[in-house]
């Protein structure tokens, strides 16, 4: 299975990625490469064996639907890179 | 924190060489003090670090928060993946450059409670993505023993720092064999926990059904402490175990008479070098003559294992990184001219290429018409892996082979051709698929470049892991060779 530019525009817009023309030929063949390797997974054996998502096989936990943390919106918003009055900045959406 | 006088007894070689008990009944006895050990650890990051580029950021050693926790005093570096509030937390990418950690990760918390004082940040692959640690922002990392290899990745600056002796232990994280493969390279010892052991909780994701924080220290008995303080239930991971955590120093001493050792005849083969091989092979007689026994056992299908694994992480780390969008968290392209292009050029700006490749096969191996064939795929390829361990743990009760099929190769081998460097991690991430613990131990050296013995166990069976490598440490001494450029330095640094 190989991965055609087209596609690759596609997956790059899904991940949010600008690919730059200069890279993509050189991109493809590199992701082209990794795919290549997945043609091992085609083995008859996997067939009917259950997926496995996490190693140990846990169920996921359940806590109290209480409140464990206090408002720090403050110290967790310092780290973007522009906010003002509580609300993060972003460019006009709507017109 | 204030400095008293250079401690006077054997200077600063004999400290930097001492374990980690060595240097608490140092501390306990009045030889020199916490602000004395830090100076000395802060000193040789001054001199040396400038030529390895193991730290990406220093940390000002404050008094620790206890006197007399197993740890009190004891100086560290966090792989730069652990959020330590108020520090400069990168993850080796652009993207987190300048953001400042507003939380500790419970790993933090737990070693700064039992008093280890944090000295720096160490450098990485970004987002631990890299078996080279050439994948950095921040640059790449030499190998202490040979200036000319890679340290390995993605904890490469963990792993540097520990072989150069800038500090007693460091903090790593292991995907899908970066603590291993660089502690391998480097010739210290790392050991990654079994799944769940030690809470992921502010270490910044890459995959989350892989990742797992451990450590990285000169020998396994350093391991056993350190991981002793830092593992057990966090209600703040949801994947986190909640058993019991034994006492790891107490087992080192048990005898491995009678040891069933497992060894995989497939990982003998042509894909490994044979003078690690040699290496590894006299390392396993090493454990025969401790009393273990060996036989001969069955892993095969590492190449589907690293299919599966290099799938399955990019897919998850599509699905993580999608966080870092510019609106967040750190970095943001210049001059948006709207939203969609606000989140694209932050993101090809703020990552790097192997990060970008990645996201782009976890995109592509999610997206509708290929989850089938790629992604389920994968998982049912991750229960073949994990089904063929418990198969071998039914005849052995430890497995031990190569961490890696060579030793460190030469900086920019494999950047031409990223499948390739894939395959540096075929031994390692079988064990990442099963969730297993495993452990690297010095075993030698190969033209001058060290070699690594890979331990791994059953699910939370650490403490024999630990055990069977400190019985190991106990014949032989590759763990105390120290990288000639190190040592000339502590000569050069001595004082009193």
């Amino acid at each position: 299975m190989s991965l055609t530019n087209d596609q690759l525009q596609t997956v790059a817009h899904l991940a949010r990625i600008a690919v730059e023309p200069e890279w993509t030929e050189a991109l493809r063949s590199d992701l082209n490469g990794i795919l290549e390797q997945a043609g091992r997974l085609d083995d008859p054996r996997l067939n009917d064996l259950e997926p496995m998502a996490h190693p140990l096989d846990q169920v996921q936990r359940l806590r109290p639907d209480t409140v464990t943390e206090t408002d720090k919106r403050e110290t967790l918003m310092a780290g973007a890179p522009a906010q003002e009055q509580g609300l993060f900045l972003v460019p006009k959406v709507i017109e | 924190m204030s400095t008293s006088d250079t401690p006077q007894r054997g200077g600063d070689a004999a400290l930097i060489n001492a374990s980690i008990a060595q240097l608490r009944n140092g501390l306990s006895a009045g030889e020199y003090t916490v602000a004395d050990l830090a100076a000395v650890f802060a000193r040789r990051i001054e001199t040396i670090d400038p030529s390895l580029n193991s730290l990406v950021s220093r940390v000002e050693p404050v008094e620790p928060a206890s006197s007399t926790g197993r740890l009190a005093g004891i100086p560290f570096v966090h792989k730069d993946i652990f959020c330590a509030k108020g520090t400069r937390t990168t993850c080796g990418s652009r993207m987190l450059a300048d953001w400042v950690a507003p939380y500790d990760a419970t790993v933090h918390e737990r070693l700064t409670q039992s008093g280890a004082v944090l000295l720096g940040k160490t450098n990485m692959d970004e987002f631990a993505m890299g078996s080279s640690n050439e994948n950095s922002h921040f640059g790449a990392v030499a190998n202490p023993w040979d200036t000319n290899a890679v340290p390995g990745g993605s904890s490469g600056g963990s792993a540097a720092a520990v072989a150069a002796r800038l500090v007693p232990f460091a903090t790593g994280t292991d995907t899908g064999g970066s603590i291993r493969q660089p502690a391998a390279f480097c010739g210290v010892t790392g050991i990654k926990p079994t799944y769940g052991r030690v809470s992921r909780y502010g270490m910044i994701a890459y995959a989350s059904s892989f990742d797992q924080g451990g450590v990285i220290a000169k020998s396994a008995a350093d391991c056993a402490l350190v991981l002793g303080e830092m593992a057990g239930f966090d209600e703040r991971d949801s994947t986190s175990a909640d058993r019991p955590v034994p006492d790891y120093v107490a087992g080192l001493d048990e005898s491995i008479r009678g040891l069933r050792v497992g060894i995989p005849k497939q990982w003998f083969s042509d894909a490994l070098d044979p003078a690690v091989g040699d290496a590894v092979t006299v390392a396993i007689d090493e454990l025969r003559a401790a009393g273990a026994e060996t036989v001969e056992i069955d892993l095969p299908d590492a190449d589907i294992a690293l299919a599966a694994y290099y799938l399955l992480a990019p897919a998850e780390a599509s699905s993580n990184l999608s966080r870092f969008d510019g609106v967040r968290f750190g970095y943001r392209c210049e001059d948006p001219k709207d939203l969609q292009d606000l989140y694209e050029r932050t993101r090809s700006e703020g990552f790097g290429s192997e990060v970008k490749r990645r996201i782009l096969v976890g995109t592509y191996a999610l997206s509708a018409g290929y989850y089938d064939a790629f992604y389920r795929r994968a998982q049912k390829a991750r229960r073949l892996i994990t089904d063929h361990f418990q198969r071998a743990f039914e005849q052995c009760d430890v497995i031990a082979g190569p961490v890696t099929p060579t030793p460190a190769f030469d900086r920019g081998a494999h950047s031409a051709d990223p499948a390739k460097m894939y395959l540096e991690d075929i031994f390692t991430i079988p064990v990442n698929l099963a969730g297993l613990p495993g452990m690297s131990v010095p075993a030698g050296f190969v033209e001058g470049r060290p070699v690594g013995l890979q331990l791994i166990g059953r699910h939370f069976d650490e403490a024999r892991l630990l055990n069977v490598a400190h019985q190991y440490q106990q014949r032989v001494d590759w763990h105390e060779r120290m990288p000639s450029f190190a040592a000339d330095s502590a000569n050069d640094n001595r004082e009193g």
